[in-house]
């Protein structure tokens, strides 16, 4: 099967509002895939959606040719252990160490003895480049290296599927150059298939192999970042160029200013 | 007309929203017995928590049962002595300690203690993600957070609920025999001959456990339930303190009218 | 958190509960005192028994022999009949007389045996 994950037809909404009106997505095998969108548009609801956290008000979401939210607990249970998901500050666990977060997945779910986890733990924080910080607490750590580390946890099982929270909120340029390296190679060296949440443009389209567009609870708008570059669309041209106005207002609501003074 | 409407209704939606809270409450409690296997497979969570519910409570508590011991022990000193009585200040004392002071107390000073640390630190986990993150990772975050800490509450509650009693009694015979001077023979026979191991101790022992269990549970489900903003987690806390210790003084009440009257 | 101290500490922890609810049982309560086994049953009648409860105290001279077991109200003669316990060490003669005393700052009663002369 070419797509890995997809979604059909899904609807969701928290209550009675509608956050996705009958969407459709795609996800390819070994393919780095991106859902950018303004705040609050529901783009981090998708990712809840796929791990299971969230179920559908109608529509399907499926895992390798699986319904996720008709799951057992067994079956969800599989399911996520293909995965690794980046929390958008990390969500690393505050009383264990760099070293013993990486290892947890590997302690919770493998029969692996110490001496293979800690070549496991330490390959994959080489891999991320904190190696040298395995012994430090989570507190001690920067925000960059903190999702680092978050990410070295992600990719502990070495899951087919990677999904990122916002990895590029509130970065510094060098730390963000680093996430976006590592998103792209370790998704390449691992064969898995990367999702990826943001709202940061250039980062996104400088690796990215296709991306979604979210707006008004619908796909306004997909594809390769060189066929969004020369899209038309008013809504996607005002995303990437970051202008003010456009499809997205600048004016939320209101009534007329004079009403408002009271002239 | 309407405003008599709208106080009705609120009365009404808040009992409602009160209820669900409790329904909410009740089905952690069944999730946590549910996944509890696992915390005494992986014992050492369970003792972690009880270091840190109980061990760490044990400075308050002891220093808190030797103040009351030694506040009764005045106060039941000068009054008994007025019909000649003085004797009977064993007999007060432990009385008082083991029947109702020695498990309401400590349930009051462990909500405060180690109730708003469980709240606070499960909410920020909550808060932070971690909780989602260990749910991603399939890895039950009730099996692993909440049920280890329960069943640490659970168990450290009747244990300083006896240590609470003992060092009272202790306080108590300090001020009395030592301080005052009352005969220390008397002190303690009188006490002997008045207290009922199955009737007195047994039945305190019985309510520090439902304490234990209404005041880890209450904490347990304010952090977990907690909105996930540092508001909502400070919130939480109070109403920790808050609904324990009415809950406490409730039950307390309900006890003590089955078991001593 | 080493895993050595931690363990240390609840076991501290533990033995600390266990010795003051041994402290509590063996000092304060009445666990050791309380040893009276083999007992045979006499059967005391009273007029009022005012606020005599079960397992009150029998005492002859002070000593504890006994404890009340029951007290039932006698459709036929109505009065009071109270069964007690008594230790099997002490006989007592056949005209014995029992009172209900009232003791203490509590005012718990008890019954009290005061030995005849048959």
């Amino acid at each position: 099967m070419e797509e890995l994950i997809s979604i059909n037809n899904l609807s969701f909404g928290y209550d009675e509002t509608l956050l996705h009106k009958n969407i459709n997505m795609k996800f390819s095998r070994g393919k780095v895939s991106a859902i950018m969108g303004g705040s609050g548009c529901g783009k981090t609801t998708i990712l809840k959606l796929i791990a299971g956290q969230l179920s559908p008000k109608s529509g399907q979401v499926l895992v390798d040719g699986q319904v996720v939210h008709e799951q057992g607990r067994d079956g969800i249970h599989n399911i996520r252990r293909k995965m690794g998901m980046l929390f958008q500050h990390g969500a690393l666990f505050t009383d264990l160490s760099v070293f013993d977060n990486v290892a947890f997945p590997m302690r919770e779910h493998t029969n692996l003895p110490e001496n293979m986890i800690k070549d496991l733990v330490l390959l994959k924080l080489n891999a991320v480049g904190l190696r040298g910080a395995q012994k430090k607490l989570p507190s001690e750590l920067s925000g960059g290296m903190a999702r680092r580390v978050a990410l070295a946890r992600a990719i502990a099982l070495d899951p087919d599927i990677i999904m990122y929270d916002e990895p590029f909120a509130g970065l510094d340029p060098i730390s963000m150059a680093v996430i976006c390296d590592l998103i792209r190679s370790l998704n390449d060296a691992l064969g898995a298939t990367s999702i990826i949440v943001t709202h940061d443009v250039a980062e996104t389209f400088s690796f990215a192999d296709y991306i979604y567009f979210l707006a008004d609870g619908e796909v306004a708008a997909e594809g390769s970042p060189k066929q969004l570059l020369a899209s038309k669309l008013p809504f996607v041209r005002q995303f990437i160029h970051s202008e003010k106005d456009g499809p997205v207002p600048f004016h939320v609501d209101a009534p007329e200013y004079g009403l408002d003074l009271q002239l | 007309m309407n405003n008599m409407l709208n106080f009705i209704a609120g009365v009404g939606s808040s009992f409602r929203s009160k209820m669900t809270r409790l329904g909410a409450g009740t089905r952690l409690f069944f999730l946590i017995l549910i996944y509890s296997v696992d915390s005494f497979k992986r014992i050492g969570l369970t003792i972690r928590e009880i270091y840190f519910t109980g061990v760490l409570s044990l400075v308050i508590i002891i220093v808190s049962a030797f103040f009351v011991g030694m506040v009764l022990g005045l106060q039941g000193y000068y009054t008994l002595e007025k019909y000649g009585s003085s004797e009977a200040i064993g007999v007060l004392v432990a009385l008082a300690l083991v029947r109702e002071l020695g498990p309401v107390v400590t349930a009051l000073l462990f909500a405060g203690r180690a109730g708003t640390a469980i709240t606070a630190e499960i909410g920020l986990m909550k808060a932070t993600e971690q909780l989602s993150a260990m749910e991603v990772m399939a890895v039950s975050p009730v099996a692993r957070i909440i049920a280890p800490r329960f069943w640490a509450g659970m168990i450290s509650m009747p244990i300083l609920a006896t240590i609470f009693s003992m060092v009272g009694i202790l306080g108590g015979y300090f001020i009395a025999v030592l301080v005052i001077g009352v005969d220390e023979g008397a002190f303690w026979s009188q006490m002997q001959a008045n207290v009922d191991f199955s009737n007195d101790i047994v039945d305190g022992a019985i309510k520090s456990i439902v304490f234990g269990f209404a005041c880890t549970i209450i904490a347990l489900f304010e952090g977990f339930d907690a909105p996930p903003t540092a508001e909502g987690v400070s919130r939480a806390t109070t109403r920790t303190v808050v609904i324990s210790s009415l809950a406490v003084l409730g039950l307390d009440f309900i006890l003590t009218s089955f078991m001593f009257v | 958190m080493e895993r050595t101290k931690l363990d240390i500490w609840v076991g501290i922890f533990v033995i600390l509960g266990l010795a003051a609810l041994f402290g509590l049982a063996t000092k304060v309560g009445n666990l050791t005192s309380n040893n009276i086994k083999d007992t045979y049953t006499i059967y005391a009648h009273f007029e009022n028994i005012g606020g005599l409860k079960p397992r009150a105290a029998i005492k002859a001279a002070g000593v504890v022999v006994g404890r009340v077991n029951s007290i039932i109200f006698d459709t036929e003669a109505y009065h009071a009949v109270v069964s007690i316990d008594v230790d099997n060490r002490y006989i007592f003669p056949k005209d014995t007389f029992a009172n209900i005393y009232t003791a203490g700052l509590l005012g718990e009663q008890y019954i009290g045996l005061e030995a005849g002369v048959i």
